[in-house]
């Protein structure tokens, strides 16, 4: 199960609308071993595309490195599908190569109603979870 | 003295569970072969041995370049350096070539 705070969960919704019709990625970090997310960073997506994106490497890495110094870890990792449902597709799973993480995906495909759902992706299985917002 | 590499979480089952490990090179090549002496398949996730060049889905660093700025494979490396290993974070609702071999 993911449990995640409203005002995060607001945020990742309102990264994935502002970059509506492209995709919308980024991270929320927590205590390494915490299972929390508690600190949210929007990601650029290098790829600026309505089908793909893909974390830019320089910031990647200083965002990474920012979590270790922290003693943290990507608790969840978010992406927006745009015209299609909060499911990941057949590109996003055997990319999913950060087994701790919860993967979140959001759909704006519906302005008025956003989807938002989580995934473990162990070894390229997907298995949804439960999402509580507290 | 040698060169560190840092080792991300996905791949330290080869490692025997380490974050960081070294290894002896002067060029990313040759690293990834002396790393892969001790550490038998690491290379492989790395390198596409068919094309001999870096998977397109992984990320790596000397100290904070892009090795894709630095030659690739060809890479100059120098005892102290810092080798960081990332795994692309990357996908999208299309389908993505090249996406097989991860």
């Amino acid at each position: 199960m993911l449990r995640i705070d409203r005002a995060i969960y607001e945020a990742i919704i309102a990264h994935a609308r502002r970059d509506h019709p492209d995709e919308a990625c980024g991270i929320v970090a927590g205590p390494a071993g915490s299972d929390r997310p508690e600190r949210f960073v929007a990601m650029e997506n290098a790829e600026r595309s309505p089908t793909f994106y893909r974390f830019d490497a320089m910031e990647h890495l200083r965002v990474w490195n920012d979590m270790e110094e922290r003693d943290e870890e990507p608790v969840v990792i978010y992406h927006s599908h745009t015209a299609t449902e909060a499911y990941p597709s057949r590109t996003d799973i055997p990319l999913a190569q950060e087994p701790g993480a919860h993967y979140v995906l959001a759909s704006t495909r519906d302005p008025e109603k956003i989807e938002f759902r989580s995934y473990r992706i162990i070894d390229a299985v997907v298995t949804e979870e439960p999402v509580e917002i507290v | 003295m040698a060169v560190q590499v840092r080792v991300p979480t996905i791949l330290r089952s080869y490692t025997g569970g380490s974050k960081v490990v070294e290894g002896v090179g002067d060029t990313l090549a040759a690293l990834f072969i002396d790393i892969d002496s001790h550490f038998p398949g690491l290379r492989g996730r790395l390198v596409s041995e068919d094309a001999g060049e870096l998977h397109r889905f992984v990320n790596i660093y000397v100290n904070d370049e892009d090795v894709r700025f630095l030659g690739g494979l060809d890479a100059k490396i120098s005892d102290g350096d810092t080798v960081t290993i990332l795994p692309a974070v990357a996908g999208g609702s299309a389908m993505m070539p090249a996406t097989a071999g991860i």
